[in-house]
């Protein structure tokens, strides 16, 4: 098949456009393509940290969804900017804050490539974070408590649960 | 507009100071990144809604502020001032071509001594940068956070209990927190060791870059090394990192340098001579060999080999060969050609001078 656009050079490039659910069918020579500016796969242009990322965020085990008449699957929105996940993955940034909220589900992976972690273990906010600082006291308590009964520390562990019940009163 | 007193100087005032290891290290910045609660990323947000943004950060620190360490604030408005004073405060690493470029509503608040450089409406709503000569990355810190306490006072930033600090990237997220280095490391290139050190730096979570930020090619051979991971760490743990990676690269370059001297000394000192006559003589110079022949000359003072001049002129120099400042000093509308010729005049006239003073 010949290039629909110079027809002179083969067409290696095939792709089915979905708009509003009309079909067209595409079947270019790479060079039309490119000034057609259509994207050409693996030769991505303006490679930035965002585009590497959007890599990442397309973890859709079940392919693309891409067949015609399938049913689209369920794609999270942020109700707060309106932002999609779709959207989210092709751009490699949130809307908003809320979008973490709303996208929660599916950051767990994301942040553990990117960062090897899903949580946050650094410095909280003094004026709004007192609560979230008294929880992560009473987490260390709570480790602290585990390790002295293992060491048979009867009379500090029995400390330790006190001012845990006193911090978990305050937190109520 | 009196603002613009930050493009005219090519050297940040901090830059004068002196810091640990400048010889190697010539300077650290640390940044983070926060967001405000309820308003749209700047991504996303609305002109009343970055408005509503720069009024608020505005308020807290904002024109004719004064704290006791940093000295008084000015708050310039990326709007209000021309293309070429944007391109000089990005080439003194005062902004980040986002801001310079694409925010909307975007303004920075600069201090005194340009170091403290508080972005508002680049990617995120507000980040807060400080600046050190040398090698300081624990001072930056402390600065950075102090700040960060002083807006928190004022408004409510997007926390997430689980997450941290909430923001636009994900690569941010967590901390927010960026911390980097700028590093001259001629002799482990030379020795072509660089690329095995800087593979091994990014395996233990650190990233290499250019001077001019993502994507920037590293011109002579000053390599920025950050942190790339803000998520899961505490700011100590990341600052502890990077700091104990830097100890080690300095040592690297150290070891290299003094081999270079024992084993080849002449011919270093003739690379440096070389150099050092280039830029003292030359009437036309381009942006790259400028930028690796004030590298061979920076070597050559730290090695003792040339009584030249202070590395404080040597960073200028790095500055004022840059495109923008020249067009600044030199006039608008030069071209290529008419750069390279403002760029060895400007740089025989500076090394010249200094040598009578």
């Amino acid at each position: 098949m010949m290039c629909q656009e110079c027809g002179s050079r083969p067409a290696t490039l095939h792709f089915t456009k979905i708009v509003n659910g009309e079909k067209t069918e595409f079947h270019f020579c790479e060079t039309c393509a490119r000034e057609k500016g259509e994207m050409i796969p693996g030769t991505p242009n303006g490679f930035s940290i965002h585009s590497l990322l959007s890599g990442l965020l397309d973890l859709d085990p079940a392919g693309k969804g891409q067949l015609a008449g399938a049913k689209a699957p369920q794609v999270p929105r942020c109700e707060e900017c309106g932002m999609t996940y779709t959207q989210f993955s092709k751009l490699g940034r949130f809307g908003c804050s809320s979008c973490y909220k709303y996208f929660s589900d599916r950051l767990d992976p994301l942040f553990k490539r990117v960062h090897g972690s899903t949580a946050h273990v650094g410095k909280i906010p003094k004026r709004s974070g007192g609560k979230i600082q008294t929880r992560r006291q009473i987490d260390e308590l709570k480790k602290e408590l585990q390790y002295r009964i293992v060491q048979e520390e009867f009379e500090t562990a029995a400390q330790i649960r006190d001012r845990i019940r006193e911090l978990e009163k305050d937190l109520a | 507009m009196s603002n613009l007193r930050f493009t005219e100087q090519a050297l940040s005032e901090w830059m004068r100071g002196s810091g640990q290891d400048s010889d190697i290290v010539i300077s650290t910045r640390v940044r983070v990144a926060r967001n405000l609660q309820h308003l749209p990323f700047p991504l996303l947000a609305t002109n009343q809604q970055s408005e509503e943004v720069l009024e608020k950060l505005k308020d807290v620190i904002g024109e004719g502020a004064v704290t006791e360490e940093t000295g008084s604030f000015h708050t310039i408005i990326l709007e209000e001032i021309g293309d070429l004073d944007k391109k000089v405060l990005v080439e003194k690493h005062l902004i980040s071509p986002s801001l310079a470029n694409e925010s909307r509503n975007g303004a920075v608040i600069l201090n005194d001594d340009e170091s403290v450089s508080i972005m508002i409406n680049e990617e995120d709503h507000l980040r807060i940068q400080c600046l050190y000569p040398g090698f300081q990355v624990r001072e930056a810190w402390e600065k950075a956070t102090a700040l960060d306490d002083v807006f928190e006072e004022k408004v409510d930033y997007a926390f997430d209990d689980k997450r941290g600090y909430l923001t636009s990237c994900p690569t941010n997220v967590g901390t927010g927190l960026r911390a980097s280095v700028m590093m001259h490391l001629p002799a482990l290139v030379m020795t072509q060791q660089i690329n095995r050190i800087l593979s091994a730096v990014s395996q233990v979570g650190l990233t290499v870059r250019g001077i001019y930020g993502e994507g920037s090619e590293a011109v002579g051979n000053l390599f920025q090394i950050s942190n790339q991971i803000t998520l899961g760490q505490t700011e100590h743990e990341i600052i502890d990192n990077l700091h104990s990676v830097v100890l080690q690269i300095i040592e690297h370059e150290k070891n290299a340098r003094t081999k270079l001297l024992n084993d080849s000394r002449l011919r270093i000192t003739d690379r440096v001579m070389r150099s050092y006559g280039i830029l003292s003589y030359a009437e036309v110079i381009e942006a790259k060999e400028a930028a690796q022949r004030l590298s061979d000359v920076r070597l050559g003072v730290d090695l003792g080999l040339l009584e030249g001049p202070a590395s404080a002129v040597m960073n200028e120099l790095n500055v004022m060969t840059q495109p923008g400042f020249l067009q600044k000093r030199f006039g608008d509308g030069m071209n290529p050609g008419d750069r390279d010729v403002c760029r060895a005049k400007l740089i025989r006239e500076t090394l010249a001078q200094k040598a009578k003073s």
